[in-house]
């Protein structure tokens, strides 16, 4: 059964001259994730400011891709009637009848008029008037009251030029910025928990990614890198279109391992990443690094090992999870859907080299030093070269 | 070389007579051996053929093989269904502590029921220790489960003692998992004074998804599932006829075979030249003679196994760390502690498993291909 979607969108309603640029965007991105869903009849349109959605496909399954859609603030299943006084009556007392046989006992309703055709004969006080008085008046007796504040039961009345659209469901969506108008970015992705929540976190801000992925074989499994697919898929859910860019890394590991101190392997490897994955992202027209890199979690991630990473790319890197803890980490992996994946037990690559005992608070000079004897820029050019780009598209 | 699989105690590759007798079965004889009709009878022909060929193997009579999904199946039927028409003479069980999972966990199981489970030491040979059982063996004992042959370690367990010590008790059953022993070795149940005995096809070059248990005649095992009369109801559902066929098929296969002596010679092979041109190379478990002759694991210290797997891989050779089912986790092989192998020589233990398949050409680029990675990552990791 067909059915109507009023799409609310937060933030961008406020981008000025942006804003129609934004939601083009938006519509697009709406399209093409409900297109995945194998619509039979599919309309996505945007008219006075608002983005509407009508089709055929369950409303879970709406709901479900239109939460991986960023930039949307709410979903609202609609009701569409002609400007005509006595269907909008009914068609509000429908909507609370409905809404009343999901609920036990006493419920509160408010009626939210907006009427933004100031041709229409009543007013929105008027109409919350009389259109509030009609349900309480058909409705059954002691299970409605009106509460302005909190109501249970929002209506919203929205009069428009041609027809009028009412709703009562206001289904939260994920907020953030249409994916794609921010730009683009590399994700240093490993198998981990957090680099797939810091990639989403940055989706989110409108930012497409391009997940990088350092594959060392035989020191990781094929199985690795396979978990690392999986994670991909689950992040383009989100974005549509990913390419996982994989690059082979033995060879450079295998160098460092043998030119450089133990103690300083970890941060020297971090650099070498970074290099690489600037090259990678630049060749892409990405403008930042992103990893998912909290403060102090690791030997890597300290203050200081982070500044001498820093000192490698003239990209910016972001660490969008910088401030939040193992568990608030894995409670949005487990919310954006990767957790599962991420807690199988294939070691990456950072876990096979560690040293017995890090350097935690390596500086510039230390680190300089211990990279003196690496003859590696011929090996990092054929690792950006050859490295092997997966097309994922999102289910 | 093409392909070198050395991961024969995993899974094994049918024989292409397997193939075409079960794809026959499929596309042709594909009716319901209960169909009243001539399709019903020509599948339940089939299964009469397979069934005759595995009890000859074994020696025993055809009405006592009973099929299942496979070894993990005939293991918890075995125990599990004995236990249960048991429980009443008494509450003791016993098995070892390097038994399959498809054993060990169904012994956790019913411990945490209430049962009193003792769980036998083995030696550095990963031999039972036949002093213990018998000190735990008492007139509440029901069931003594042990395995023929070590998955891991390939190492043989004494059953016709067992068989002898455990005869002089009643209402007792002796139990052996003999999915890895089956067609290695002579061992026949019903002259071992063994109760049930379990096999899978696929270890035998068969296919996956079919294995049995062999019942002796009037030993009480409770049924899992509840269902028709297939398998004297024993084990209800409709049979699996490609997979019994299949099964069949294969230790048809081996009848014909005789190469106990060449995979010993292989195996020697393997294990000397390790041994002496890899340095600090162990061979765990017991001595080349005293194992089964496909199996042989060997630890490489300072070197993890898991990698040393992958290296391989890319020359196109496969094998395994420890046991295929348990080498994905994290725990280091429980085998290999209980006979007494330190930390890091677990980590670097690989289990090399042959069949009759098995070349000495490629035993000697394996263990060509092994010496050159063992070097080239000794450098890597040792430092």
């Amino acid at each position: 059964m067909e059915q109507l979607y009023l799409i609310r969108y937060g933030e961008i309603g406020i981008k000025g001259k942006n804003r129609p640029l934004f939601e083009d965007k938006l519509v697009d991105n709406i399209r093409e994730q409900l297109k995945r869903g194998e619509p039979k009849q599919l309309d996505v349109y945007k008219t006075y400011g608002r983005i509407y959605v009508r089709t055929d496909l369950a409303q879970e399954e709406v709901t479900t891709r239109l939460q991986r859609v960023f930039g949307i603030v709410g979903i609202c299943p609609t009701r569409r009637v002609p400007l005509d006084m006595e269907e909008i009556k009914a068609t509000c007392l429908e909507l609370v009848n409905e809404q009343l046989a999901t609920k036990e006992g006493k419920t509160s309703f408010k009626i939210i008029a907006r009427r933004s055709n100031k041709g229409f004969e009543l007013d929105s006080m008027e109409l919350n008037r009389e259109l509030g008085a009609h349900v309480l008046i058909n409705t059954e007796d002691g299970r409605l009251e009106v509460d302005v504040h909190e109501p249970e039961i929002p209506v919203n009345v929205e009069i428009r030029s041609k027809y009028a659209f009412i709703y009562t469901q206001d289904l939260k969506g994920s907020g953030g910025l249409p994916l794609g108008v921010t730009g683009k970015a590399g994700l240093l992705l490993s198998g981990g928990i957090d680099s797939p929540v810091a990639g989403w976190m940055t989706m989110k801000r409108g930012v497409e990614i391009v997940p990088i992925y350092f594959h060392s074989f035989p020191f990781t499994s094929d199985r690795a890198k396979e978990k690392v697919i999986d994670l991909a898929e689950v992040l383009a859910r989100y974005q549509g279109e990913i390419d996982l860019h994989v690059v082979d890394f033995t060879a450079i590991q295998t160098e460092m391992n043998d030119k450089c101190p133990a103690d300083l392997i970890t941060i020297i490897m971090r650099r070498i990443m970074m290099d690489i994955a600037e090259r990678i992202t630049a060749k892409q027209g990405g403008k930042a690094l992103i990893t998912g890199e909290s403060m102090g979690q690791v030997a890597s991630q300290t203050l200081d090992s982070m500044s001498v990473t820093n000192l490698v790319p003239e990209m910016p890197i972001f660490r969008p999870l910088i401030g939040l803890d193992k568990l608030e980490i894995e409670e949005k992996a487990k919310m954006i859907g990767t957790y599962q994946t991420s807690i199988q037990p294939y070691e990456d690559c950072c876990t096979v080299f560690v040293p017995k005992t890090p350097e935690t608070h390596p500086t510039k000079e230390q680190v300089l030093a211990g990279e003196e004897d690496l003859e590696i820029e011929d090996l990092i050019q054929e690792a950006v070269e050859s490295v092997e780009v997966i097309s994922i598209v999102g289910e | 070389m093409e392909e070198i699989y050395l991961d024969n105690a995993a899974t094994t590759k049918p024989y292409p007579e397997v193939i075409t007798k079960m794809n026959h079965t499929l596309t042709k004889a594909y009716g319901n051996p209960s169909s009243l009709h001539g399709k019903g009878l020509e599948a339940e022909k089939l299964i009469k053929t397979a069934r005759k060929e595995i009890a000859n193997k074994l020696k025993i009579k055809t009405d006592e093989i009973y099929f299942t999904s496979g070894g993990t199946e005939a293991n918890n039927l075995a125990i599990k269904g004995t236990v249960n028409a048991l429980h009443r003479y008494g509450n003791r069980i016993i098995t070892s502590s390097i038994e399959h999972p498809s054993v060990l966990n169904v012994f956790k199981r019913l411990e945490e029921q209430g049962y009193d489970v003792k769980y036998l030491d083995v030696d550095q040979n990963g031999v039972v220790d036949l002093e213990q059982l018998e000190e735990y063996l008492t007139a509440e004992t029901i069931l003594v489960s042990i395995m023929g042959v070590n998955n891991e370690l390939g190492s043989i367990q004494p059953l016709a003692k067992i068989g002898k010590l455990v005869a002089s008790f009643d209402n007792l059953y002796f139990h052996v998992d003999g999915v890895q022993a089956f067609t290695k070795l002579d061992l026949f149940p019903a002259k071992l004074g063994v109760d049930l005995y379990s096999i899978s096809a696929h270890k035998v070059h068969g296919p996956k998804g079919v294995g049995a248990l062999y019942i002796k005649d009037g030993t009480r095992v409770d049924n899992l599932i509840s269902g028709s009369k297939q398998e004297s109801g024993v084990r209800p559902g409709t049979e699996n006829v490609p997979g019994i066929v299949g099964f069949g098929e294969a230790v048809k296969e081996i009848e014909q075979e005789d190469f106990t002596t060449k995979m010993y010679r292989l195996k020697k092979l393997l294990v000397t030249r390790i041994l002496n041109e890899i340095e600090d190379s162990f061979l765990n478990g017991p001595t080349i003679e005293q194992g089964v002759p496909h199996i042989a694991n060997i630890s490489f210290a300072g070197i993890k196994g898991e990698i040393l797997v992958h290296s391989l891989e890319r020359d196109n050779i496969y094998l395994s760390t420890g046991a295929a089912c348990s080498s994905r986790l994290d725990t280091p092989s429980y085998v290999l502690e209980g006979i007494g192998v330190e930390g890091d020589l677990i980590e670097g233990a690989i289990r090399f498993s042959l069949s009759s398949q098995t070349t000495k050409q490629e035993i000697n680029h394996t263990v060509n291909k092994l010496k050159k990675h063992v070097t080239v990552l000794k450098q890597i990791i040792q430092r």
